[in-house]
């Protein structure tokens, strides 16, 4: 029995990399369900306009990176972020202006933002891909681990080794404080107060003199940014390949559903349980439960629960259930 | 209802399009369109039925067309007896368990009243099910691909005629269809939606993965074929006496012809559809959907059950999908899994809906045929564009370069655009619905 063994195994293996794509996951859903509770209609276009941002945030690494500028140990893709928000936001506004203000103007059914969304989303991934073609693009550089493996296991003394890699570290910080300042911004400043404002019910906001057109536009302003700093993170984290952030869009969705579409914290509360599932799932226990069990009862299979390739079973399992017994998500979101 | 001049006139265009294809290309890349814009054409009925008569949202193509091609290896491959032999016994029983496992976790959800008991007996259920199964389950599975994994190593099918496979790929679609909408009907219209992505990467995710069923991503090919192949129609006189006449090789004379029969079982499929679909649609039914759609609320007022109907469209529009779906891979001769993109068998359908007209079934034919037609121009025609952008630029420019092979990908530029402009200025499509 060596339970601080097994700790760290879990710790490394599954609690940090759920950490990190939980908070990446939870800035991505704060987008779906921000959108959701101003605009009213599932974002489609999420996962690939995230890919976007992030490509205009490689861009800027490249050109960075190729004028010898650093901020080593940090990765130089921290540097070029605002110039990712820039690109990503005139972006969005962009598509806000041709696309969704007209469906606005005549007061189209959900379904038809939901559809033009569709539309965005083709434009936007074939946009990326003549940027950045298919394959996987790196841009991480920069210090790689804050501390490895050998270090650890040299520090401690322990058999089972840990490391913490600077992009997990960097995710999760961010993350935190960037839900900081939303929910200061959400409950304490005008502009958040009319958005929260706007969301419960649109014409008292309305006759109470808020500009409809003002709280769309920051709303777009926040995504952006939230999406360009979650595509940046995951793709500091795993690498950048566009059809990947496609496929973030359901795991978004099951956080945003989860926490109830239109809570902000039930984005955040989702994101993490969803991540947490999702590895807690496929990943494979073996090696925490033979430092758990007692010497000769050590387990032979590898004690997992689902292959990998199942990940999005386990998201999808999670919607169900919620769809299933508690629609409204966690936290009472939006009912129709 | 009747087809006006002018929606004629746009068939007639369509099929002017096709020769000049035929001419000026080649007949083989005319017969190869015309199959998948039927194909197309069938699964844009499909998605019709739900969107333009129901009002529903699939965006999971992808998976109902893929289970309806999973069908055509089950029914149309020989089994592997030795397969079946090492575990085809442990593998439907397990089968079996995990479907006894999800009742039993079903019966006790209802028997029991709702208390914290009640919600620790389903976990013991489900965990003690995964247990038994998957003890059951492993063994089988491994040992089924074992056997020849370079060849086989899966059960293989029952060894029927392939085209019986195209009505159980339809009934094999309504299943998961079935599930999905009674889990997702009835509550907010775009949590639809979101299940449908969901299940249809869990479909593709099975089949890549499952290689006891239809060996994953090493494929099944050689499945056989409803038509003659062209290699066994090249060595007939009369195959070679047509190519002299037409001044073909024998070569390409086969191949069209292997393609025009396809094209002639597909027209049969898609005439038979058409004419249920608008029998159905201009039925007490038809417009009792379309009276559902338009007003949800004053259906309910007079009785109609919504969520029932809502189902009934939602299965009856896969069950079309997953038809298409093995129509298409018995004209591959192949099962590829990795092959399904969402982009391209999800969304390029919701643009020919869109395009040819949502509510109308010749429009969604319509639609299938113009989009399919420019999704394959459009990338010689994008090569082209680039080529003429770049020509000032120097041959090794690395600009010029890059912008040349991401060519590809003009297509998915030019469907949202296309999208996008219709939805917003011609929003009823080309043929709209009357």
């Amino acid at each position: 029995m060596e339970p601080l063994n097994a700790l760290v195994s879990v710790t490394n293996f599954m609690l940090i990399p759920a950490l990190a794509y939980g908070s990446q996951l939870a800035l991505g859903a704060l987008g779906i369900t921000l959108i959701y509770s101003i605009l009213r209609f599932a974002h489609f276009a999420h996962g690939d306009t995230m890919a976007l941002g992030t490509a205009g945030v490689i861009g800027g690494t490249f050109y960075l990176q190729a004028q010898g500028v650093s901020i080593a140990p940090l990765p130089t893709a921290l540097l070029a972020i605002p110039f990712g928000m820039v690109v990503m936001i005139g972006y969005l506004l962009a598509a806000d202006r041709l696309v969704y203000s007209y469906y606005r103007r005549v007061k189209a059914k959900p379904l038809i933002f939901v559809m033009a969304s569709l539309g965005v989303m083709f434009v936007t991934n074939g946009i990326t891909r003549l940027l950045m073609g298919v394959g996987e693009t790196r841009f991480e550089d920069g210090e790689r681990f804050l501390f490895t493996v050998r270090e650890f296991r040299d520090f401690t003394g322990l058999a089972e080794g840990m490391a913490l890699r600077s992009a997990q570290a960097l995710t999760i910080i961010t993350a935190l404080v960037v839900m900081v300042i939303l929910f200061w911004f959400l409950n304490r400043t005008r502009a958040g107060k009319s958005m929260r404002a706007y969301s419960d019910n649109e014409d008292l906001a309305l006759l109470s003199g808020i500009n409809p057109e003002r709280v769309v536009l920051i709303t777009w302003v926040i995504t952006g940014m939230l999406l360009v700093l979650a595509g940046t993170l995951y793709g500091l984290d795993k690498g950048f390949r566009p059809f990947n952030y496609f496929q973030l869009l359901l795991p978004m969705f099951a956080a945003a559903i989860l926490g109830g579409l239109g809570s902000p914290l039930g984005a955040i509360v989702g994101a993490y349980v969803v991540a947490f599932a999702e590895l807690g799932v496929t990943y494979a226990w073996r090696r925490v439960f033979t430092y758990l069990m007692p010497e000769g009862l050590e387990p032979t299979s590898m004690m997992q629960i689902l292959p990998v390739d199942y990940k999005f079973a386990v998201t999808f399992a999670i919607l169900v259930i919620v769809l299933l017994f508690r629609p409204t998500g966690i936290f009472k979101g939006k009912v129709i | 209802m009747t087809l006006k001049a002018r929606d004629l006139g746009l068939f007639a265009a369509m099929v002017v399009v096709l020769a000049m294809v035929g001419m000026f290309q080649s007949w083989q890349l005319a017969v190869t369109i015309l199959n998948m814009s039927l194909i197309s054409a069938i699964m844009a009925l499909g998605v019709n039925m739900q969107w333009g008569y129901a009002g529903l949202f699939n965006v999971g193509i992808m998976g109902f067309t893929a289970v309806g091609g999973l069908a055509v290896v089950l029914i149309a491959q020989p089994p592997v007896t030795e397969a079946w032999a090492a575990g085809g016994l442990g593998i439907l029983l397990g089968l079996m368990l995990g479907v006894a496992t999800i009742l039993a976790a079903a019966i006790v959800y209802k028997r029991m009243p709702p208390s914290k008991l009640r919600g620790a007996a389903i976990i013991a259920v489900i965990i003690l099910g995964y247990l038994v199964t998957s003890q059951i389950f492993g063994p089988a599975k491994r040992a089924v691909q074992a056997v020849n994994p370079a060849a086989e190593g899966y059960l293989g099918g029952l060894g029927l005629p392939v085209i019986l496979a195209w009505p159980v790929g339809a009934v094999f679609a309504a299943g998961v269809a079935w599930v999905v909408g009674k889990v997702s009907l009835g509550l907010r219209s775009d949590y639809l939606a979101i299940a449908t992505l969901g299940i249809s990467e869990i479909v593709i995710a099975v089949l890549k993965h499952e290689r006891w069923l239809a060996r994953g991503v090493n494929n099944v090919t050689g499945i056989d074929r409803p038509v003659p192949r062209p290699v066994d129609l090249r060595p007939q006189p009369w195959v070679e006496s047509l190519a002299d006449t037409l001044g073909w090789t024998p070569a390409q004379t086969a191949a069209i012809l292997s393609g025009l029969g396809y094209s002639v079982l597909f027209l049969i499929v898609l005439a038979l559809l058409i004419w249920l679909a608008e029998r159905a649609l201009n039925s007490p039914w038809g417009r009792m959907m379309r009276a559902i759609r338009d007003n949800e609320t004053s259906a309910r007022a007079m009785g109609k059950n919504v969520t029932r109907r809502h189902l009934n469209i939602f299965v009856l529009g896969s069950a079309t999908c997953g038809l298409a779906g093995a129509m298409m891979v018995s004209m591959d001769g192949q099962l590829t899994p990795g092959s399904y993109e969402p982009l391209r068998f999800t969304f390029l359908i919701w643009v020919m809906v869109i395009v040819g007209g949502s509510g109308n079934n010749w429009g969604s034919v319509l639609g299938a045929f113009v989009i399919w037609f420019l999704w394959v121009q459009v990338e010689p025609a994008g090569r082209w564009f680039m080529d003429l952008v770049t020509s000032g630029m120097a041959d090794s420019s690395t600009l010029r370069q890059h912008l040349l092979d991401s060519a590809a990908y003009m297509r998915l530029l030019t469907m949202g655009i296309a999208l996008l402009l219709m939805l917003r200025f011609a929003p009823r499509g080309l043929i709209p619905e009357r």
